[in-house]
């Protein structure tokens, strides 16, 4: 009997755990799919994403899975002599050692290292590395990172913050526009806001959380901060906040 | 036998006592998003009874000495409230709650893809707010779109339902009466509502024949309960067309 | 890696111990093992070995059943039996282990509880089963259903002195009555194992580790079913749940004769 190959989804369709995305050999499993004999199944209920021959998945809730590369919003949540341990908003804790933290040599036995960073401050760093059982280690050697002083934090969907940050940062810059507010998306879901209006960023930032998968989006967040915004003259585009 | 209060024929006609056929369902509703301090969260209702869930996690596992290096620890957690009974119920555990909740965490462990989460526990609690039997088929078909609404990575949803036999008939749906005074209670859940059977459970005396009889309506039962399930999990997000 | 070899042998229809998939080890009954209890069985499958001791008293009847004596079955997994057992409360698997032993025998009317009352409406006998475990080599759950049985078939009613409510002792002996308990039928639990599509019975405790599923079924002396219970993560499809059931049909009779 032929196998013919067939998908059988379109992009962005919401489909279940479960659901048949593809039949025969042709297709790929993806993130968020899996194969069962010829077929290509959902793992997720989320939003179907294809990329080539790959078939994956979105889902449309789920916690934070480290990945290594990941830009990401981090709270120092305790230290030893010679590393931090944070809070990445996933059920694993992320170590960043003294030599990821900085370039400068230290003497630990002279140093209390939480000069650089202590309990409860925030950082945006990168994922170095995540071993197999899940050990996280992080890394400040990157041009994004830093301290991020004062402003407010929030909890996203994972998920989310593609559409949060918009196509080539679009989204961020609408909200800083109306809102005068500087704001750093993490791929961990965590969005770190500082600015004039952070009650509207924040306002927004969950209105796209919660509309994410609707169509018209960008009008209608457009809308709402000409609504109830101001929109800022060019010297908001300068530094955005930080160490 | 002749049990206290029993009525004289539970099924007249080829009608049971609330009018059903032999082979139909109780009205059942199911909806997901109720619970916004849960993971994931659902209820699922076979007419008076009702569950709801709630999913937690996952999350760190304490103490780490009971952490599982490869894989997440499934926890769940079954209870019916004291006043889901006509007679009071004792609150928390009972040895009839250990084992249901046993029992559905063995039949989810089948399609959850527990090796994605290692190190963490994933709590599933659920709590029957109204009982008329079926009481775990409804827990289980609640957490297993509970599950799905959190995030968590199956390979299919669970559907799960209870067959019996009363008067000498066999009975899709189980309730009130047939609970108690029918001869035969046998609960199911199947893997998307297919040839898999994950939860199997009867009490009652039955022959050969009969439990093949019985497997076949069930299977078809849990097909209808699954498609009861995908549409509460795609109505809660708009079938329309969405976009990400 | 001893899971993956089990799995292997059972698969190409082998057993580690040369036995077919369908053959049990061999099943020693011995009734009266415990002087102490009013009915009591020791039984062995292989090197697997539990004891089911059974204790009467009086007791006030069950609200919807006042004129039926009562049955309770409960199960130990003795630490001693297995180094993964631990002391404490009852684990979900002893939990469950019991309730399944009880469903065999309540569900078939095994005792006709109706012959068990003293005084209708006030006072019945409260039949207590205790299974313990003494040695896990696997397969408890079908040694502890037929060690309940045995105890059953072994069992004598104590004398009761209606007057003094209670049971009549000599020094600190219970005096028997002589007469046996009502029993109508003689039900035997089978529990059948998967792995792949391959279906197996008596697993030791190294194929247990290895097995994919299981259901635990229990039939009647003419062969019908009366108290299922499906265990473990796999599952099993309507064509394998029947054939499970006609296996533990005719493993079931096999068992019974050893009651004699």
């Amino acid at each position: 009997m032929e196998m013919k190959s067939e998908l059988l989804v379109k992009e962005r369709q919401l489909v279940a755990p479960g659901d048949v995305l593809a039949r025969g050999l042709e297709h790929l499993p993806g993130s968020g799919s899996y194969r069962k004999n010829t077929d290509i199944r959902s793992k997720l209920l989320g939003l179907v994403r294809l990329k080539d021959r790959i078939v994956g998945v979105v889902p449309l809730s789920g916690v934070y899975v480290p990945k290594p590369g990941d830009g990401i919003i981090a709270t120092v949540s305790d230290m030893q002599s010679t590393f931090w341990i944070l809070d990445i908003n996933s059920p694993y804790d992320a170590l960043l050692q003294l030599g990821e933290a900085t370039a400068e040599y230290i003497d630990i036995a002279k140093t209390d290292i939480s000069v650089y960073f202590d309990i409860g401050d925030v950082v945006y760093v990168k994922i170095l590395n995540v071993s197999r059982s899940k050990n996280v280690t992080l890394t400040m050697n990157d041009y994004r990172a830093k301290k991020l002083i004062g402003g407010r934090l929030m909890k996203v969907t994972p998920s989310k913050v593609p559409r949060i940050i918009g196509k080539e940062g679009s989204m961020i810059e609408l909200i800083k526009k109306y809102t005068g507010c500087h704001i750093v998306v993490g791929q961990n879901g965590i969005v770190w806001l500082k600015g004039s209006n952070e009650a509207l960023a924040a306002k927004t930032v969950l209105m796209i959380e919660r509309e994410a998968h609707i169509r018209g989006l960008t009008d209608r967040v457009t809308a709402m901060l000409k609504t109830e915004g101001t929109p800022e003259p060019e010297q908001a585009q300068a530094e955005e906040g930080g160490a | 036998m002749g049990k206290a209060g029993a009525p004289e024929k539970l099924i007249m006609h080829g009608k049971r006592l609330d009018s059903r056929k032999l082979d139909e369902f109780r009205p059942m509703e199911a909806a997901i998003g109720v619970i916004p301090q849960s993971r994931g969260s659902a209820t699922f209702s076979f007419g008076d009874t009702h569950a709801i869930v709630g999913v937690q996690g996952p999350g760190p596992m304490h103490p780490k000495g009971l952490q599982e290096p490869t894989r997440t620890k499934l926890r769940c957690h079954y209870f019916m409230a004291p006043f889901a009974t006509s007679e009071r119920g004792r609150p928390g555990r009972s040895r009839r709650s250990t084992e249901i909740s046993m029992v559905i965490g063995e039949a989810l462990s089948n399609v959850i893809f527990l090796e994605e989460y290692p190190k963490t526990a994933l709590d599933i609690f659920m709590e029957i707010l109204q009982a008329n039997a079926s009481t775990r088929c409804a827990a289980l078909n609640a957490a297993s779109m509970a599950l799905a609404e959190a995030g968590i990575p199956m390979k299919d949803l669970i559907s799960s339902l209870s067959v019996g036999k009363a008067d000498g008939q066999i009975l899709l749906d189980v309730a009130g009466a047939e609970d108690n005074f029918g001869d035969v209670d046998m609960a199911v859940a199947t893997v998307g509502g297919g040839d898999a059977f994950v939860l199997l459970q009867m009490d009652g005396v039955i022959t050969l024949a009969e439990f093949r009889t019985m497997l076949d309506m069930a299977k078809h039962g849990c097909a209808v309960v699954h498609k009861k399930q995908k549409e509460a999990l795609m109505k809660h997000y708009n079938s329309e067309e969405v976009s990400l | 890696m001893s899971n993956d070899y089990m799995k292997k042998l059972i698969l190409a229809g082998t057993r580690a111990d040369g036995r077919a998939l369908d053959e049990f080890r061999e099943v020693v009954v011995t009734k009266g093992v415990i002087k102490t209890a009013e009915g009591s069985a020791m039984v062995t499958i292989g090197k697997t070995k539990v004891i089911a001791g059974i204790k009467m008293d009086a007791a006030t009847p069950y609200p919807d059943t006042p004129n039926e004596g009562n049955l309770v079955v409960d199960a130990e997994f003795v630490p001693f039996a297995n180094p993964e057992f631990e002391a404490g409360p009852p684990s979900e698997h002893s939990i469950a282990l019991a309730r399944v032993v009880d469903r065999g025998i309540r569900e078939c009317h095994a005792i006709d509880t109706e012959k068990l009352v003293i005084v209708p409406k006030e006072l019945v006998w409260s039949v207590h089963i205790d299974v313990h475990t003494i040695n896990d080599d696997g397969n408890l759950q079908d040694a502890a259903s037929l060690a309940a049985i045995a105890a059953l078939q072994d069992c004598k009613i104590p004398k009761y002195d209606v007057e003094k409510k209670q049971v009549v002792k000599e020094a600190t002996a219970v005096v028997s009555s002589g007469k046996s308990l009502p029993l109508q039928d003689t039900p035997v639990e089978v529990t059948v194992h998967k792995i792949g599509n391959k279906l197996f019975v008596d697993p030791d405790v190294e194929e247990i580790e290895a097995s994919d599923a299981r259901v635990t079924i229990a039939s009647t002396e003419n062969g019908d079913l009366c108290a299922m219970q499906k265990g473990g993560n796999g599952s099993f499809t309507v064509d394998e749940l029947v054939k499970a059931a006609e296996i533990a049909i005719e493993k079931g009779r096999e068992l019974r004769e050893r009651l004699e």
